[in-house]
């Protein structure tokens, strides 16, 4: 049994402590714009965030995440409105086959909270993830329009790491 | 602009949302709905209720456009394309297009009115471009009769703006929703106009793919993404020496695992594990003991394979794909004459959607969702697995998380059937692991080749001999297509005579193309770009060669060889001026060229790079394409930007090698590919120069590598000849 906040609700599933968050997330809470791609945590398919970072969900053990924790899936991230990465996302159209787009548009979430003004070089090494169609170029501009948007409409004094 | 389906797996995909809301139109070109998660019942996508003005067109009163598409879209946006070009010649407002996709066994029912299902050699739009666009005109043509009817006119006086009819004369209007159930009444015209694509106004422009917003909210589901009531999961295992069998398991040590159902002998090659989920299964089945009876082929290695092809390039015997003059005794003569060996290895296609199917087998019924690049070819695979008819059989079609032709197979279709078959009335989603694509997969065909040129004393080639040695997708897949005399006609693309979709762009005095086929175990596969791949890296490294053994710039020495060509050059000649090839490269960077032609396209590429302390940088790219016709700039534009991580990751990193018989990569940590930090900057220039048709999903992947090779000689003086670029040290 494991108890799972996902997307700001609480969860109890019945499953093996070694169960990836992955499968979890997949096979029990039905929550499968969350990706599988490689089940060792190299392409980046399933990330997802953990209290706002971000965490490739297919090697981590379900039995490693606290109930206090929170886990936020694609799902999640445009749930009440879309965010800023979405919209760019969808005007610069951005996805290609688009299986791997879950995982981009959590990747980039994760960092644009983080670091809301990030170099193309520091975008350039942090998402990490693969596309084979090639989205590379667009996934770039995609982040960089968010992040203006997100910093042009952020408070001047508030915190910069405002998340949905 | 929204989308709906109505093929059951495409369901969920997003709706106009009556809780979406609207972006801010300074976001957008225009204001455009974002519906979020709203699963639509599927009672709603009845379409038994939808007018069908014919096969490509179904129109509801509420106005809203449904245009059928019969063609995969994998990613590489056709599907968007497609409708353009039925709703320009429908003219109806592109704001109320969505799509439905076609099945096969539906095609079949109505005398295959959507024709070819299948999606391969970058024929999506180039090999149905007519009959599509006919499709709208016609269901426009019976519109506007039905109106004109209405009203007593002549068809002729009526005119068409966005999906509204007028009759100027009288003032009276009406609209293609209003008329569609009697047009649908209508005989259709058997002749019709099409527009001139100068006069285009939907197809032509760089309209947002219409497939996009259910891939930003996990919405979309894809194969692995799709399930039943009652569904079951099974994972399969395949011996990893390819023609090997399965030789006996032991079910009992994993059947009290929880959640699994069975353990199941697939076929003579493949054991199962059935479980309640797929980490279950899958878990299940890596404790499984499980005796492989690997056979002969398992003392195969890559030194094996590459002697058998080594051989091949001295070989008496060889199929010939172009011949002028006599090369071979001009080269015997010859006082200088230049030669090389190169090689391309096997490739995994890897796409990141792993591959599934969900088939549900009962005595009378077999049904699969899933993907497929083969409609058709899916739905006979899967009737010869379930021994029922085909007409009692449904292939339900979905949109693909990337293939690049590993869909072309049926090989899971036929496993998947093979699992739902011993579990009847259960639905079966068959998923694999990446470890089983990567040991399963159909690979890009292992080739290498002997290059020879002779040159005169002013530097002219008099010949040259291109020898191909290695393996036939043909052999193993299509053995009808094999000739005659036992070729394959596929190898030489790229390299063959005038008039043909891959047509060589250099003239030689004397040349000869030959292929000494050489057929290792491990199978072969269309990957996308396919035999274009190898023989651009031959060819126009080797052009490289030949230009620097006389002297002489690799453009301008190209332009003397493609004096005949001229579309060749066009492509070749905007690629290099992209770049500033008459201009000094940036200090301490350094550029190559590469052209060719292929699936009915002329592509270059130019390519900038450095090299500090053994490592490549790629700076730039300049990629130029004439496909005759370009539909959606947009979709053009990023599949050639695509291309080059697709290209790239290739010559930077791709090989599947073989030991034991077996593919040695298992994953991505040991099959590389680029990512965000190497993407080069892509500029592209499209120029179309309208007469044909070519694709633009595959060509330029083949420029990509040769391009930065003959960089990176520039740059470093070193000749990389055996791909990929990693084993060798700058």
């Amino acid at each position: 049994m494991a108890q799972l906040n996902i997307n700001g609700k609480s969860v109890t599933v019945d499953v093996e402590d070694d169960t990836p968050l992955l499968w979890v997330l997949r096979e029990q809470v039905g929550l499968t714009g969350t990706k599988y791609g490689c089940g060792i945590g190299q392409c980046g398919a399933c990330t997802v965030q953990l209290d706002g970072a971000a965490l490739r969900s297919c090697v981590m053990p379900v039995a490693a995440v606290t109930p206090q924790q929170k886990v936020t899936t694609i799902e999640g991230l445009g749930a009440e409105q879309p965010h800023p990465l979405q919209l760019a996302w969808a005007e610069l159209d951005v996805a290609q086959c688009g299986y791997c787009q879950s995982g981009m548009l959590m990747a980039a979430a994760a960092l644009l909270a983080q670091n809301p003004d990030p170099s193309e070089a520091q975008i350039r090494s942090e998402i990490s993830n693969i596309c084979r169609c090639g989205t590379y170029a667009r996934v770039l501009a995609g982040i960089q329009l968010a992040a203006r948007r997100m910093r042009a409409s952020a408070p001047a004094h508030s915190a910069p790491a405002a998340r949905n | 602009m929204t989308q709906t389906t109505a093929s059951a797996p495409q369901s969920t995909g997003p709706r106009l949302s009556r809780r979406g809301f609207l972006a801010s139109a300074s976001l957008t070109a225009g204001a455009f709905t974002f519906g979020f998660n709203m699963l639509a019942p599927q009672a709603v996508l009845a379409q038994a209720a939808a007018p069908e003005v014919n096969a490509w067109v179904v129109i509801r009163p509420d106005e809203t456009v449904t245009i059928r598409i019969a063609r995969t879209e994998m990613g590489q946006g056709s599907l968007t394309g497609l409708a353009q070009l039925v709703a320009e010649e429908l003219e109806c407002d592109w704001a109320q297009v969505r799509f439905e996709l076609v099945n096969p066994a539906r095609n079949r029912s109505r005398q295959n009115v959507w024709r070819d299902l299948s999606t391969g050699g970058s024929r999506a739009i180039r090999g149905s471009h007519d009959y599509v666009r006919r499709g709208g005109a016609t269901a426009r043509a019976m519109l506007v009769q039905a109106a004109a009817n209405g009203w007593g006119v002549a068809p002729a006086e009526c005119s068409v703006t966005k999906g509204v009819i007028v009759h100027a004369a009288s003032g009276r209007r009406t609209t293609y929703g209003a008329v569609a159930v009697a047009a649908a009444a209508i005989t259709p015209p058997e002749q019709v106009a099409l527009k001139d694509p100068k006069t285009w106004t939907i197809a032509g422009q760089p309209l947002k793919r219409l497939d996009t917003l259910d891939k930003l909210n996990g919405s979309l589901v894809y194969g692995p993404d799709f399930t039943l009531p009652g569904m079951l999961v099974a994972v399969p295992r395949a011996c990893p020496v390819h023609g090997g069998k399965l030789k006996s398991f032991d079910a009992a040590a994993v059947a009290s695992r929880r959640g699994v159902k069975q353990v199941l002998r697939v076929d003579d090659a493949t054991v199962a594990v059935v479980a309640d989920t797929f980490w279950r299964a899958k878990s299940a089945l890596d404790a499984l003991p499980i005796v492989w009876d690997e056979g002969g082929n398992a003392t195969a290695s890559s030194e094996t394979i590459a002697a058998s092809l080594r051989e091949g390039l001295s070989a008496e015997k060889a199929y010939v794909g172009n011949r002028i003059g006599d090369a071979k005794g001009v080269l015997t003569q010859a006082a200088r004459v230049i030669e090389a060996d190169y090689g391309y290895p096997y490739q995994n296609h890897a796409p990141m959607e792993i591959l599934s199917a969900t088939v549900r087998w009962s005595a009378q019924r077999c049904e699969m969702w899933g993907p497929t690049q083969v409609a058709d070819a899916a739905l006979d695979e899967m009737a010869k697995a379930a021994g029922l008819p085909a007409t009692a059989c449904e292939v339900h079609t979905m949109r693909i998380g990337g293939s690049f032709g590993r869909r072309l197979y049926t090989d899971y279709v036929r496993i998947a059937t093979l699992i739902a078959k011993q579990l009847p009335d259960t639905p079966v989603k068959m998923m694999w692991t990446r470890e089983e694509d990567m040991a399963q997969g159909q690979y890009h065909p292992v080739t290498q080749c002997r290059l020879r040129a002779s040159l005169d004393n002013a530097g002219e080639v008099q010949a040259l001999h291109m020898r191909l040695s290695g393996q036939s997708i043909f052999a193993y897949h299509a053995p009808s297509r094999i000739t005659a005399e036992g070729g394959d006609p596929i190898v030489y693309q790229g390299l063959v005579a005038e008039g043909a979709e891959m047509a060589l762009g250099y003239t030689f005095p004397h040349l000869l193309v030959d292929h000494a086929m050489r057929n290792p175990h491990v199978r072969p596969g269309a990957w996308r770009g396919v035999n274009l791949n190898q023989n651009a890296v031959y060819l126009e490294c080797f052009i490289d060669e030949l230009a620097h053994a006389a002297g002489q710039d690799p453009l301008a020495f190209r332009r003397k060889l493609m004096a005949r060509h001229p579309k060749h050059l066009a492509v070749l000649e905007a690629a290099a001026k992209g770049i500033g090839w008459d201009s000094p490269a940036p200090a301490g960077r350094h550029r190559g060229l590469a052209q060719i032609m292929g699936f009915g396209s002329y592509v270059a590429a130019a390519a900038e790079v450095s090299v500090t302390d053994g490592k490549l940088s790629i700076h730039r790219i300049v990629a130029a394409t004439d496909p005759g016709h370009v539909v959606n700039p947009q979709q053009v534009e990023t599949q050639i930007t695509g291309s080059f991580v697709y290209g790239l990751s290739a010559m930077l990193y791709g090989e599947c090698t073989v030991k034991d018989g077996r593919i040695e990569q298992q994953n991505f940590d040991t099959y590389n590919v680029m990512r965000l930090d190497e993407m080069p900057q892509v500029e592209v220039i499209t120029m179309p120069s309208g007469g044909f048709w070519g694709g633009v999903g595959e060509p330029t992947i083949a420029v990509a590598a040769p391009a930065v090779l003959n960089a990176v000689f520039a740059a470093t003086g070193k000749r990389v000849r055996q791909l990929p670029l990693k084993n060798t040290p700058l």
